[in-house]
């Protein structure tokens, strides 16, 4: 596997890593000032598999420009949850979900609502990173080439600036043309997250982004994730407890398709409310 | 924690039956040795066998039909005289039907996979046709020579084949009529409802195995269906769809019966000049001359047999190599 070519970031997280440069991206700028604005907010959400109920009432307000934390034990619904937050259930035979969801107003679960649009305003990163067998530079450009045309130099910069943002321009800047598949698994997670980035949108959904990345590069995707805040709404989910204390503002915690509890993750992490979560985040779960 | 112990402890309790039965029966081992190698001497066997009779197969060929194989063979028409007769017409023909029928089955059978794959929802209705699908592929061929013949030379009777309605002069390549006759495109066309079931199953394996998580990628993204088909999955799939579609090719240009039964002219001393224009293929040539009681006619047919197999030998070589250099630029 290749060393990142910059800094190499230190296996121990806690200890800042030299400031990688950081593009401010023209999409989104976050407010400091008003830090609760909610992005997301949903009420009494309830989602169906067929007969199978995944989520039963949720209701969680997600802030603006904050990282929010899903956690909970296998199979409870935190996919489902990010799924419904940008329609990527609708392919799946015999999924719907009832309740209200909304993106800033706008009603997410609406018949009518323009799900491509909707997916630029809401970028998604998954589990296993999943680069298309195309160059560095057309993964990148691949989502804002769907949108519209640009001319040559706008897309070299937009590309330029998402793999900035992403943290991965230094160590690709010389092979943008050869195959993303030339890329560790570390490095294709950060492309996944540029070509995310580069549509726009506001609001990142993260679905386990590092569990199959090494610590190396789980401690830079974790920085990067901080980084991002200033510009971007993220939620994240992640079966690591540390990982959730270390990255997000706010965390909640799903047990079997219900939210048991939510909250800043300070908080939940050192003086939960609730005895189940109390369990599940001191590991001493089931 | 929680989902890695479970793991661990799944992973022990599936070692270790497999150890005790390893440790404790040494006598199944040994039997199990036996059948590894009798089972692998007979695969050589019969891969041997089938060697050997292809071997045989084309020793004899080339002993009847090489002396024949010259550039006149390949550049002379039919001929009662045997040494004057070569491949000329069947030779165009089948090129022509070959072309007109890649140009018709791969765009529908390709179209049609992409639908049944990318786009139609999971009903009876899609069930139905995929099941048909399936087992038209097994549908003998002169059963589409009859339907070819039906569908394309008489237009289910609807005109005359008599005096059929005609566009052009008949000279020019731009003639058309209606019904077609047994011109080269019905023949191409028929060559198509062979091949069809063959390309579009084929097709629906490569898509299928386009892995899912570029799919979603793309539709993350705000991709549509069709961009999404369009972009990742068909570029991803092309290498195995050509695969299928030139082999399927080899299949067309290798049939007799279906051309055979839409009633072509045995005898032709003239190469294709339109869409229209009487056509015979190779197959039906050697069928022709292998029927003939001379032993001159005899060594024509094994020589164009000879042609016909290093047409078919070029093609699937050609298959291979596109296979290989496109999923070596996919990597
Ligand atoms: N495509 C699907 N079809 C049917 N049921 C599904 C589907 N996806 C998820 N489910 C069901 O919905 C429930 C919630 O699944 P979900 O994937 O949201 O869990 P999760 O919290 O993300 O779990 P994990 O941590 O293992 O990823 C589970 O009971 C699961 O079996
Ligand atoms: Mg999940």
């Amino acid at each position: 596997m290749t060393t990142p070519a910059n800094a190499s970031p230190p296996l121990n997280v806690d200890i800042k890593p030299p400031t990688l440069a950081v593009a401010v991206s023209a999409a989104s700028v976050g407010s400091e000032n008003q830090p609760e604005e909610i992005a997301i907010r949903a009420h009494g959400l309830n989602s169906w598999y067929g007969t199978v109920q995944a989520l039963k009432g949720i209701s969680l307000e997600i802030p603006k420009c904050r990282v929010t934390a899903l956690i909970g034990p296998s199979g409870c619904g935190k996919s489902t949850f990010l799924r419904c937050m940008n329609r990527m259930n609708d392919p799946i035979p015999g999924a719907r979900a009832s309740g209200t969801l909304t993106l800033h107003g706008d009603d997410l679960l609406a018949r009518t609502l323009d799900v491509v649009e909707l997916r630029r305003r809401v970028g998604m990163v998954f589990q296993k990173p999943n680069p298309f067998t195309k160059s560095i530079y057309d993964n990148v450009a691949f989502g804002p080439r769907l949108h519209r045309s640009f001319r040559r130099t706008d897309l070299d910069e937009l590309v330029e600036n998402s793999l900035r943002a992403a943290a991965l321009w230094d160590e690709v800047k010389d092979r943008l043309k050869s195959s993303a598949l030339g890329l560790s698994g570390g490095q294709q997670q950060r492309l996944c997250i540029a070509r995310a980035i580069a549509v726009g949108p506001e609001v990142l959904l993260m679905d386990e982004p590092c569990s199959a990345l090494d610590p190396r590069s789980t401690a830079s995707i974790e920085q990067l994730i901080r980084e991002l805040e200033t510009n971007y709404t993220i939620v994240i989910v992640t079966h690591n407890m540390q990982q959730a204390a270390r990255v997000s503002d706010r965390t909640a915690f799903f047990f079997e398709g219900t939210l048991v509890e939510c909250g800043s993750t300070d908080r939940i992490f050192t003086n939960p409310t609730n005895k189940q979560t109390e369990d599940y985040v001191s590991g001493r779960f089931g | 924690m929680h989902s890695l112990g479970a793991q661990a402890q799944s992973n022990t309790r599936r070692r270790s039956p497999g150890e005790i039965v390893a440790a404790a029966v040494p006598a199944s081992q040994l039997r199990r040795r036996v059948v590894d190698r009798t089972f692998l001497a007979l695969c050589i066997v019969f891969t041997g066998l089938a060697v050997v009779i292809l071997g045989i197969l084309l020793v004899t060929i080339w002993q009847d039909g090489h002396t024949r194989l010259s550039w006149q063979f390949l550049n002379s028409f039919a001929s009662r005289r045997t040494e004057e007769a070569g491949v000329r017409a069947p030779m165009w023909g089948s090129i022509w039907a070959c072309v007109i029928c890649a140009l018709a089955a791969v765009p529908i059978g390709v179209g049609t996979a992409i639908y049944l794959e990318e786009f139609s929802k999971r009903s009876r209705f899609r069930s139905f046709i995929q099941l048909n699908i399936a087992n038209l592929a097994g549908v003998p061929s002169i059963v589409y020579g009859i339907l070819g013949l039906t569908a394309f030379a008489r237009a289910f009777g609807s005109a005359s084949t008599d005096s059929p309605i005609t566009i052009g002069q008949p000279e020019s390549f731009f003639y058309l009529q209606l019904p077609f006759g047994h011109g080269v495109l019905a023949g191409g066309l028929t060559l198509m409802l062979v091949v069809l079931p063959i390309i579009i199953v084929s097709s629906q394996e490569a898509l299928r195995s386009v892995p899912r998580s570029l799919r979603t990628a793309s539709l993350a993204l705000g991709g549509t269906q069709w961009q999404t088909t369009w972009n990742i999955t068909l570029p991803a799939s092309i290498p195995m769809i050509m695969t299928g579609a030139i082999l399927a090719m080899s299949r067309a240009i290798g049939e007799a019966a279906p051309i055979l039964v839409l009633g072509v002219p045995l005898f032709i001393r003239t190469t294709p000049i339109n869409l229209m224009s009487d056509f015979t293929v190779l197959p039906l040539q050697i069928y022709n001359w292998a029927m003939r009681q001379q032993s001159g006619f005899h060594e024509l047919a094994a020589a164009a047999i000879i042609v016909l197999l290093a047409v078919l030998l070029t093609l699937n070589a050609v298959a291979v190599i596109i296979r290989h250099r496109l999923q070596r630029a996919a990597s």
